[in-house]
């Protein structure tokens, strides 16, 4: 009889079962990715076997993984200076493209005046600059740094601007109606609506970090894994230039899954729909 | 009619316009938005502001609520000038204007966290209007998983959460279905009934306002100003009987005629 009853109660029997769908398929979908990457790697694996490929030409993954093992320490302390750059890269590009897109959002004069530099700097081909910085600041972490945030804030400042701008009166009129403060109209309203646009621009700018770091290395450093790629391949050792593009991979994709998961977190609401 | 001038120099008056004048400078011309325009609203008196797009009237509304600033004239509430947010109101727009990243009860703690009340009691109160427009089990859901009908009712339920004495509606049920505004005006008559707040509502349903207000103001085409005051004399609760009945229609009717009059409806 008491288990008939449990049965039959629909509500936490159903609420149960639905919970259980949703981390079923949070499981299955991650499974694919991983499933699509290891596939990916037996038909390479196949493929450089079975056309009987030269390792300077195309290495196995089985040859890569192994160079990773052998040279755990080079890889490791160019990795380290790399993720170096990447980080400092985009928390210099928060730090400087949120607050510049607040002035341009709110002041007609800063507008007038910045945005335009801004728009210029971004059609400066960077590498024509980048040996500028060299000479300006030698080689090393510096105009790596600059090269880096050069090409990942204009992403920051044009999304937030998107994302301030955006906002329709009737919100900040509903605050003010409750006598909010130009603080609390910036923290609880203006913000919270330009935070889906920032994080596009996070996203971008964590992109453009990783890709500057290794255009900074090409040019104006001896280290980091964009430098360790560069002279491998001049040494026709394919093996550690793929070991090193494959570790420059995983780490890119870690970071903007770090920054996405962020994204999730503050801005989760964006995911719900009417039933 | 009701003499205009009396009604806005009204002792018991809680808002009162006076003269109030809105002027928006474009880059072209200057653009007469609001003609002089006085009237009073009574403490407890349900009054709407009737009248065709462009007249003024949401613009009336937001230099009532400090919103706005005026190019000549005053609005007064409760004896004292408005000349900047006015606080002590509840004020409900045409688009639901809820924060998308909060749920329904957050968006109405709002009211709680910016005026810095006390939280437990604005909770309790919240519930409480939850539960009477039916939204209990959406508290802790996000306005996009709601529909028009029910983002407007937490909008109402936010409006209300902090018993304001004063109450502003904005063409409320403007953006709604004809079936879910008939329900709204049903269901926001009902409410009023209980504390019988000070209402300023704009609409441009005459129906709509015949069956909510105590009394009209009529307003001409842009530039706006008051065509004429209508005292709606009718029993209240406004039920289905009332809205048959001959007063009623004739009520209506007179203000149609006004419009035609105007060209605002034409045959």
């Amino acid at each position: 009889m008491e288990s008939h009853r449990k049965l039959s109660k629909p509500s936490s029997w159903t609420m149960s079962t639905t919970a259980k769908k949703r981390s079923k398929r949070s499981i299955a979908a991650g499974l694919y990715p991983v499933l699509a990457i290891a596939a990916f790697f037996l038909i390479w694996e196949g493929a450089v076997r079975a056309l009987h490929i030269p390792s300077y030409l195309l290495p196995m993954p089985s040859e890569i993984f192994g160079e990773i093992y052998q040279n755990a320490g080079v890889l490791v302390h160019h990795g380290q200076a790399t993720l170096l750059v990447i980080l400092a890269s985009f928390i210099t590009s928060v730090l400087l493209g949120v607050p510049l897109a607040l002035l341009i959002s709110f002041s007609p004069f800063a507008r007038r005046m910045i945005y335009p530099l801004i728009v210029f700097s971004q059609m400066i081909p960077k590498i024509a600059i980048a040996p500028l910085f060299v000479i300006w600041f030698g080689f090393g972490f510096v105009p790596k740094l600059l090269i880096a945030v050069l090409i990942s804030f204009f992403a920051v400042v044009i999304q937030s601007i998107v994302g301030f701008t955006s906002l329709r009166p009737q919100p900040i009129r509903v605050a003010q109606s409750m006598g909010a403060t130009r603080l609390d109209l910036f923290f609880k309203v203006r913000l919270p609506h330009a935070l889906p646009n920032i994080f596009a621009g996070l996203k971008m700018a964590m992109a453009s970090s990783a890709i500057g770091a290794i255009v900074g290395e090409f040019i104006a450093s001896q280290q980091g894994l964009g430098y360790l790629v560069l002279v491998a391949n001049g040494q026709m050792d394919t093996r550690l230039a793929f070991a090193g593009m494959l570790i420059l991979s995983v780490m890119g994709i870690v970071l903007y899954f770090i920054v996405e998961l962020a994204e999730r977190m503050m801005t989760g609401w964006r995911t719900v729909q009417r039933g | 009619m009701q003499n205009i001038q009396a009604a806005s120099r009204s002792s018991d008056a809680q808002v009162s316009f006076d003269r109030l004048k809105k002027i928006y400078a474009t880059n072209d011309d200057d653009l007469l938005a609001l003609n002089e325009t006085s009237f009073s609203i009574s403490k407890g008196e349900f009054v709407s502001v009737l009248g065709p797009s462009g007249c003024g009237k949401s613009t009336l509304l937001l230099m009532a609520a400090g919103l706005e600033s005026s190019s000549g004239g005053t609005v007064t509430i409760g004896g004292q000038v408005v000349e900047k947010p006015y606080t002590d109101i509840g004020i409900v727009f045409q688009e639901h204007a809820l924060y998308e990243w909060r749920t329904i009860l957050q968006n109405i703690m709002l009211q709680a966290e910016i005026r810095r009340l006390s939280k437990s009691k604005i909770e309790s109160r919240a519930y409480e209007l939850l539960e009477q427009t039916g939204l209990k089990e959406f508290a802790h859901k996000y306005p996009s998983e709601l529909s028009g009908g029910m983002r407007q009712r937490a909008a109402i339920c936010r409006a209300l959460v902090h018993d304001p004495s004063v109450l502003f509606f904005d063409e409320p049920f403007g953006a709604l279905d004809a079936l879910t505004r008939e329900q709204m005006r049903i269901d926001l008559e009902k409410m009023w009934l209980e504390q019988r707040p000070t209402v300023l509502f704009i609409t441009h349903g005459i129906s709509e306002a015949v069956a909510l207000s105590d009394r009209i103001i009529v307003m001409t085409p842009r530039p706006g100003q008051v065509d004429e005051v209508l005292a709606i004399d009718l029993p209240r609760p406004r039920t289905k009987e009332v809205l048959r009945s001959q007063k009623f229609i004739d009520y209506c009717d007179r203000i149609t005629e006004s419009f035609m009059r105007r060209g605002i409806i034409k045959y």
